[in-house]
């Protein structure tokens, strides 16, 4: 009710800033006024002495979102809000909520990433980027550098997301337009194919140069295969690698009910986190990793049957999460104002599951596992949560936020998404 | 003459009162009859729920509302209350690409059912066109066989 009773207020403030600024043309303001939270919405749970701000909200499918050194907020939409696809969140008096929003870029998409004074944009073909200028403004709104184009979109785990390295490098994942290259997608009875033909162009990670134009398949490097889709990578700086949280195969009860029952296809297979390096294998589609039994499975489509292991030239995951709570995004911590548990640990933010019914949905929840010398050094915990709004939401998967982006913010705050009604949250550390 | 009143008044009884038996019977038939369509609808709508489970639930889920930007809702669309033939050739072919539904697109993939029999798609469509909300008559297995033979 809260985003119908806002939408109107958009509205108006968007036709009245069009009529005053018919001709202004590279940007649109979308608002000024200073967005209150309604009295329905939800409150999320963090661990004592963290508090939590909404910084804006109703934005709708924001996707993932990177903060600038001055504290302005980009935010990818998978939906344009007001004929937009980025939203650039300003809080001009500190306290702490976006009062200066504005909205540039007409195509949709998943990944955003600043580095080296650009911001980088993806849709779910291509990748651009926009010069900031020394007053952190965007320079040229309406022309972006395409970086990367024809970038391979058939349907399924389509989204690109993008991080970059320190020495010039963009990393964009590819997903498998599959859920485990059957011969017929997602149909019982139709076998695995060997060698599966999406790998050449999909279910991976590729390499491109993060300053060179219109890019495409045969100028970049194959980075990692044997992905089925990530959504949430982050190039970790402590370890210089890249880290991703790849979305584990679906439907292990509905494709092969006699091996698997409704409640262990909740469970398997794990949503793993991989540290990749150039001609990194995770073994997608012929194997998955069971976090029960702690191996590599062979796949069922491949002739297995939920004990057989393979995949010995997969590497194994370096962190084992419960099944289907989809991993959307990843942030190793790298900010001061945290406690000293969080440093150089991972934020992973889980999107919540829809694959686990019968069974009751889990997720839509920040998870944190620390890192010690660049390996996780104890088990996860949830960090954030209550995104969903209660025990019922989660469990029916009728949650009232799904949150997907997470960011790190200058002074150490971090900062999470919402795809479902587009609120952006701030977490900071206030102390004991 | 009074026994020719006495005899018009015996016969005018006698009609209505048979018109009244006749009625009444005609009447109690269709009763019946309407609820053994009654019935027949119940019983399909109860193996349809246990189709649904074995063969829906996991995408469209336990309450028909589907899943954000992936599986399609089975609520109050015209996917589901409209064409019947429309909805009974989806579940024998399946469906793939972006699919817009009241505003919002669905773009995962929904495998081909024709392994199931004419009467248990009649079944979990008939279970669909009445729960979640939804009202709408039932699917019969001729109506299946007949899309079948068609989208051979």
């Amino acid at each position: 009710m809260r985003l119908f009773s806002f939408r109107p207020i958009y509205g108006v403030l968007f036709l009245s800033f069009i009529s005053f600024y018919a001709c202004a043309g590279d940007t649109t303001q979308i608002s000024n006024a200073v967005v209150t939270p309604a009295k329905d919405d939800v409150t999320i749970q963090l661990p004592p002495g963290f508090k939590s701000i909404v910084v804006a909200e109703g934005l709708g499918s924001a996707r993932h979102l990177t903060v600038n050194s001055n504290g302005d907020i980009y935010v990818k939409l998978a939906n344009l809000k007001n004929g937009k696809g980025i939203i650039r969140l300003r809080d001009t008096n500190g306290d702490g909520k976006a009062d200066d929003i504005m909205g540039f870029g007409n195509y949709t998409g998943t990944g955003i990433d600043i580095k080296n004074g650009y911001l980088y944009a993806s849709s779910d073909e291509e990748v651009f980027r926009y010069k900031l200028d020394a007053n952190n403004q965007i320079v040229n709104p309406d022309k972006p550098e395409r970086i990367v184009t024809g970038l391979l979109a058939r349907g399924e785990h389509e989204a690109k997301a993008i991080t970059l390295d320190n020495d010039g490098n963009l990393y964009v994942n590819i997903g498998a337009y599959s859920n485990a290259c059957q011969v017929k997608d997602r149909t019982k009875g139709s076998p695995g194919m060997k060698p599966c033909p999406i790998l050449d162009s999909a279910g991976g990670i590729w390499q491109f140069k993060a300053g060179q134009i219109d890019q495409t398949y045969g100028n970049e490097t194959h980075y990692a295969t044997g992905l089925r889709n990530v959504v949430g990578l982050d190039w970790n700086t402590q370890t210089n690698t890249l880290f991703v949280m790849q979305h584990g195969r679906d439907q292990l009860h509905d494709l092969f009910p006699d091996l698997y029952d409704t409640k262990l296809s909740a469970e398997l297979p794990a949503e793993c986190m991989y540290e990749l390096h150039k001609g990194s294998n995770c073994g997608w589609p012929y194997i998955y990793y069971d976090q029960l039994q702690h191996k590599k499975i062979l796949a069922p489509e491949f002739g297995g049957d939920g004990k057989k292991t393979a995949g010995e030239d997969a590497q194994d995951p370096i962190y084992a999460f419960p099944g289907h709570i989809a991993p959307n995004g990843l942030l190793f911590y790298s900010g001061k104002q945290f406690p000293e548990k969080y440093r150089n640990g991972a934020f992973v933010v889980f999107h919540g599951s829809w694959n686990r019914a019968p069974e009751p949905q889990k997720g839509f929840l920040v998870a944190f596992v620390p890192f010690k010398n660049g390996k996780p050094s104890g088990e996860w915990e949830v960090f954030a949560d209550g995104f969903a709004g209660g025990p019922e939401q989660v469990a029916s998967g009728r949650a009232k936020h799904r949150p997907c982006g997470i960011a790190q913010g200058p002074d150490g705050s971090i900062y999470v998404s919402d795809d479902t009604k587009g609120t952006i949250w701030k977490i900071t550390y206030a102390g004991k | 003459m009074l026994e020719n009143k006495f005899m018009k008044t015996i016969f005018v009884l006698g009609v209505f009162l048979g018109l009244t038996l006749i009625s009444s019977l005609l009447l109690s038939q269709n009763v019946f009859l309407l609820r053994q369509v009654k019935n027949a609808l119940q019983a399909s709508i109860e193996r349809g729920g246990k189709v649904y489970y074995e063969q829906c639930l996991s995408c469209h889920q336990v309450d028909g509302g589907g899943v954000q930007n992936m599986n399609p809702p089975l609520t109050k669309t015209k996917w589901i209350l409209g064409d019947k033939a429309q909805l009974i050739k989806v579940v024998l072919m399946g469906m793939t690409g972006k699919t817009e539904i009241n505003g919002d697109t669905y773009q995962n993939v929904m495998a081909p059912h024709s392994d199931l029999s004419d009467q248990q798609i009649a079944d979990v469509l008939t279970y669909v066109r009445n729960s979640f909300g939804n009202k709408a008559s039932g699917v019969t297995a001729l109506q299946v066989k007949t899309v079948r033979a068609n989208t051979k």
